[in-house]
Formats: structure tokens, C-alpha cells, sequence
């Protein structure tokens, strides 16, 4: 794994996706010192309405006189929040499915994959539509909770097919030769060589969640009013679009960068992992 | 038993198991429907019964599950809320604008992702390669409402070429001759037939780029080098052909991407299909109606990949031998 993660500082790919992650984590985290305005402040209804972008508003002012830069911080922070955590559980709960899948038995298997495609072929965007309609509003731990279970399915799948390859394998027959324990083996000779490709998995899922959340906002759905995200600036800006096409553009270049940095260092570590294909 | 029926069967349980999940989701949301349907709380605890009577909610849970997959089986998707009709009704409406939006995406999709990944597969780690990278990597990245957005500033506002919102111009439509009318659908169709197309075209043209780099050492291409075939000759029936399969693999695993994209897209340029009216309903918390979507697109999503499956067979003679 550090090998792995030598490889991909080495190329220029990870290298670009490491800075871009890493400066967006970084600005991020720091948003309450870093952000000079309060993001629903409106702070000067007859003065400070819609302001083109300058030095005192880098990003310009909303219909509301929010600051967009402000808001945009604001927003980036909880929507990568939201995705790690989402991805940290999904990847875990795709992980242990796809082990028992592929470890226990036929008849679990057969039915938990059955049930993995029915779940696949629902089009993700409609599946958190069918939640949301159901359970209206949710705050970050609900969305946090809604996108790791509607998000483990591809992981499960991935996972389970390398177990079964892996059951194959001499180091396996060995162990259990040798009368290792379940749990043994799961934890000591399967989990070290599934790591690779839930990580590469998990890091391309990152930007998948920033996209989906951005997505729901954008449709008024998700995280209830007045909390800054960036789908719901977007769309904020959608109905200024001709006076204020700062509003949409900021937030959404943001989107673009974060998915980005997170493509660009999942695909360094699929090349570093799997030698074959760089 | 033939492929095709093996097909229809699994494709069936999908449907009969999707149906089992929004089940699911609707028994375990809080709330009961009939306090959904009437949000006022008006009613008189009377009233209330008859409802749930009606609606079925008395009964014992598994009776309720059976009804409710033997209605959906038959193509009985419940009431709207909202609009007060069958939800079937509500969808069949709307899902030929979601197929013509969707194949007209699908085509320039693939149209140009393969085209810009053979460009760049044929010529790896040139500048031009280079430069492609970063642009479909770009667009991949880009929230696909908010391309949307961008392009109606440029191409409706900013340019007046195409209109910005619509599926036809309602005030002139009706007056305009067949050749007029069908100017009229197609200058409403490129905005949003493009943003979807855009967003995966960027992602073919990647599959694509990678698919020819595997095949440009294959045994078979240097043979045919060696016996002096054209290059373009080499490229076409030697290279893109063996390259297409994996895109073809993609290409099954694309409608439920495209599908979640007319959820976003639709909205954007006010489109009338069953994207918008899904996204319109979880808005108005209308739940037959989501689930109905859910369930026809899980339904289109299995079409789609029965359609891959056979396109696979017309291109790799291998598969058929196989099956």
C-alpha cells in the first residue's frame, strides 16, 4: 500500500490530484476563519444587492446581499463532509456484504446479489427520489445515512467476486489447512488484499456523492433551508441567471474542482494498484 | 430454454424484487399515507377509516405486499396524489419525451465518445491526447444541471440561436407546417439532448481511449501491419472493432446514468418528461408517483440491458457460439 502511494505521488496525476484535494481540504476545514462574511448574512438589502465580483466580495454578492464567496466555502464544507462520511460507511457496508456474499454460503449469496441488482437497476437519482418523497427533509447525518445505504451496491459486488478469486488462491486453502478461524482469515489473509480496489472504489465514489448532493439541492431536496449548499446556490442563481451569473458559476466550479482532484487520485491509485493496465 | 427467455425471466424478477423494495421503503417511512394525502389534517377520524379502508391500509401486512406487487406486475402503479388520476396514467404521459431526449443524448454520446477516444487511443500521450484528457475529464466532472445552466446562458441567452425552455414554442406550434414542426422539436431538443450527451460523452471517450490502448499491442493488429494492410483499414476493423466491446458493456450500464440525468437535466430547460415529473412529485412529497418512476426506469433500465446483450452477439461472433 505505501508503495502504492509512492507510485501515485510520483505521477503527475496523483501529484495534481493531491494538491487540488489537499488545498480544498485544507481551505475547507479552515472556513470559519477563512470565510469573511457570515453565509446568510444578508448584509445590505439596499446597497450591497447583487455585486458583480470585486476585491471586497471575490465572488460577488447574491439577490439576498449574501456573500457568494462566503456561502460557496460554507457549502464545499458540507458537502465533502457529507461524501467522506457517506463513502467511509458505504465502502465499509459494501465490504462486509460483499465478504459474507462470497464467504458464507450459495443460498446468501443468490439472494443477496439478487437483491444487489434489483437495486442497481433502479436509476440511483430515482431510488433517493423515492426517500426523500417519503421521508421529506433530512439534516446531515439523515443524508450522510441515506447516501451510504443507497451507494454500497457496486462496492458489494466488486468485493464479493474478489473474494471468490481469492478463495481460490493457495494462501487460502492453506489457511484453512491449517484450521484458521473464520474471522482469522477474514481479518488476516482477505481484508489486506481487498483493501486496493475499495480504496480505489471509495475515492472515485467521493466525487459521485459531491455530483448526487449537488444534484438534490439543486431540486430542493435534502438538507432543509437556509443551510448553504452548493446544488441550492446553483439554484439560487438559476432564476438570477441574467443579472448574476456569478451565483451559479462559483459554486459549481468548485463541484468541478473537487471532483476532479478525487478522479484524478483514483485513477493514479487503480494504475498504481494494478500494474497491468498503465 | 432459449437465451432470450432466460433473459425476460431474470428481467422480470429484477422488476418483481424492485417492487418489493419500494414496499419496503413506504411501509418503513413514518407517517401514515393518509395523513400524506391530506397534509390540512382536516378530516374527521371517520373519514380517516374509510381511507385507510379504501386504501387497503387494514389489512394484514402480507396481503397488503401481495396486493401490491400483483397491482404492479400488472402495470397498477396506485393514485397521484397531486394529480388524482392512475399513476400510469401520470408517466405514460410523460415517457415519450424522456425516450426521444434520451436517444438523441445516447446518440451524441456515443457518437462522439467513441469518435474522440479512437482520436485519442490512435495517438496516445500527444498533445492532442493530452488536451482531450482534460476536457472530457473536465466535463465528466461537471454537474450536469449546472452545464445545463451554462449552455442556456451561451446558446439561448447570450447567442439567441435555440430557445431555453420547452419541448415546442406552445404559441406557434399548432399553426406550423410538418417540416416546421419538426424544426420547431428539434431546436427545443438540442440544449438538453446536448447537456446529457456532453456528460457522457466525456465518460465513453475515456472507456474508449483506455479500450484501444489495449488492444494497440494486440498480436492481431501487428500482424496486420505486417501484412501491410491501410492504416485506416488496421483502425477500423482491426482496432475499433475489438475495442468497442467493453463500450458496449458501458453502453448497458448507461441508462441508469441517463436516467438519473433527465431527473436533474429536465427540470433545468423545462422539459416535459418523466425526469421533471419525478423530481416535481418527491418535491410535493407525491410518493406513488416516485415509486412508479422508479419502478418503470428499474423496467427500461432491464430493456436496456437486454438491448446491450444482443448488440454484444451481433459484434463478437465468440458470444454467440457461447450462448
Amino acid at each position: 500500500m505505501m508503495r502504492a502511494l509512492k507510485h501515485v505521488a510520483r505521477s503527475t496525476r496523483g501529484r495534481v490530484g493531491f494538491a487540488l484535494v489537499g488545498f480544498l481540504v485544507v481551505v475547507v476545514a479552515g472556513t470559519s476563519f477563512v470565510s469573511p462574511h457570515d453565509p446568510v448574512a444578508q448584509l445590505d438589502l439596499d446597497r450591497l444587492q447583487i455585486q458583480a465580483p470585486s476585491m471586497a466580495h471575490l465572488f460577488g454578492t447574491d439577490h439576498l446581499s449574501r456573500d457568494v464567496l462566503s456561502r460557496v466555502l460554507y457549502g464545499a464544507r458540507i458537502s465533502l463532509t457529507i461524501a467522506l462520511l457517506s463513502v467511509l460507511l458505504s465502502a465499509t457496508i459494501g465490504t462486509g456484504v460483499g465478504i459474507a456474499a462470497g464467504l458464507v454460503g450459495k443460498t446468501l449469496d443468490a439472494v443477496v446479489m439478487r437483491a444487489v441488482d434489483a437495486a442497481l437497476a433502479i436509476p440511483r437519482m430515482l431510488l433517493l427520489l423515492v426517500v426523500f418523497a417519503l421521508w421529506g427533509h433530512v439534516d446531515v447525518l439523515g443524508l450522510v445515512t441515506v447516501f451510504a445505504l443507497t451507494s454500497w451496491f457496486g462496492t458489494s459486488r466488486i468485493v464479493r467476486a474478489e473474494v471468490l478469486s481469492l478463495r481460490q488462491r493457495d494462501f487460502v486453502t492453506a489457511a484453512h489447512a491449517l484450521g484458521l478461524s473464520r474471522r482469522r482469515l477474514v481479518l488476516h489473509h482477505l481484508l489486506p488484499n481487498l483493501a486496493a480496489p475499495v480504496i480505489v472504489t471509495a475515492t472515485l465514489g467521493v466525487g459521485q456523492i459531491v455530483l448526487m448532493e449537488a444534484g438534490l439541492s439543486y431540486l430542493g431536496l435534502g438538507i432543509a433551508d437556509p443551510t448553504p449548499t452548493l446544488g441550492r446556490i446553483i439554484e439560487e442563481g438559476y432564476h438570477h441567471m441574467l443579472d448574476a451569473p456569478w451565483i451559479s458559476l462559483f459554486p459549481g466550479l468548485i463541484i468541478v474542482l473537487i471532483v476532479i482532484g478525487f478522479s484524478l487520485i483514483g485513477d493514479a491509485l487503480h494504475d498504481s494498484l494494478n500494474p497491468r493496465s498503465s | 430454454m432459449t437465451l432470450l427467455a432466460r433473459r425476460v425471466i431474470q428481467g422480470l424478477v429484477i422488476v418483481f424484487l424492485v417492487a418489493t423494495l419500494t414496499f419496503a421503503l413506504v411501509r418503513l417511512a413514518p407517517g401514515d399515507p393518509v395523513a400524506a394525502m391530506s397534509p390540512t389534517r382536516s378530516l374527521t377520524e371517520e373519514t380517516r377509516e374509510q381511507l385507510r379502508r379504501n386504501l387497503g391500509l387494514d389489512r394484514p401486512i402480507t396481503t397488503q405486499y401481495l396486493a401490491y406487487v400483483s397491482h404492479v406486475m400488472r402495470g397498477d402503479l396506485g393514485t397521484s396524489f397531486i394529480q388524482n388520476r392512475p399513476v400510469w396514467h401520470a408517466i405514460r404521459d410523460r415517457i415519450p419525451e424522456t425516450i426521444l431526449l434520451a436517444l438523441v443524448a445516447l446518440l451524441i454520446d456515443y457518437a462522439l465518445g467513441v469518435f474522440l477516444g479512437v482520436v485519442q487511443g490512435t495517438r496516445p500521450k500527444s498533445r492532442l491526447d493530452d488536451l482531450l484528457s482534460v476536457t472530457t475529464l473536465t466535463i465528466y466532472s461537471m454537474p450536469v444541471f449546472w452545464l445545463g445552466i451554462i449552455l442556456v446562458l451561451v446558446f439561448a441567452y447570450g447567442l439567441g440561436w435555440l430557445p431555453s425552455t420547452g419541448a415546442v414554442d406552445p404559441a406557434v406550434y399548432d399553426s406550423l407546417p410538418l417540416a416546421g414542426k419538426f424544426g420547431d422539436r428539434a431546436r427545443h431538443l438540442l440544449l438538453p439532448a446536448a447537456t446529457l450527451g456532453l456528460v457522457g460523452a466525456a465518460a465513453t471517450a475515456r472507456y474508449q481511449r483506455a479500450a484501444m490502448l489495449d488492444v494497440i499491442h494486440q498480436d492481431y493488429v501487428r500482424t496486420a501491419r505486417a501484412k501491410g494492410l491501410d492504416e485506416r483499414v488496421i483502425r477500423v476493423r482491426h482496432m475499433l472493432r475489438n475495442a468497442l466491446l467493453p463500450i458496449i458493456t458501458l453502453f448497458g450500464l448507461s441508462f441508469p446514468v441517463l436516467l438519473s440525468g433527465t431527473v436533474l437535466v429536465e427540470p433545468v430547460f423545462g422539459w416535459p418528461g418523466m425526469g421533471r415529473l419525478a423530481a416535481e412529485s418527491a418535491a410535493g412529497r407525491d410518493y406513488p408517483v416516485v415509486t412508479g418512476i422508479a419502478i418503470v426506469g428499474a423496467l427500461m433500465v432491464v430493456l436496456g440491458n437486454m438491448l446491450a446483450d444482443l448488440l454484444y452477439r451481433v459484434i463478437d461472433p465468440r458470444t454467440r457460439a457461447a450462448a
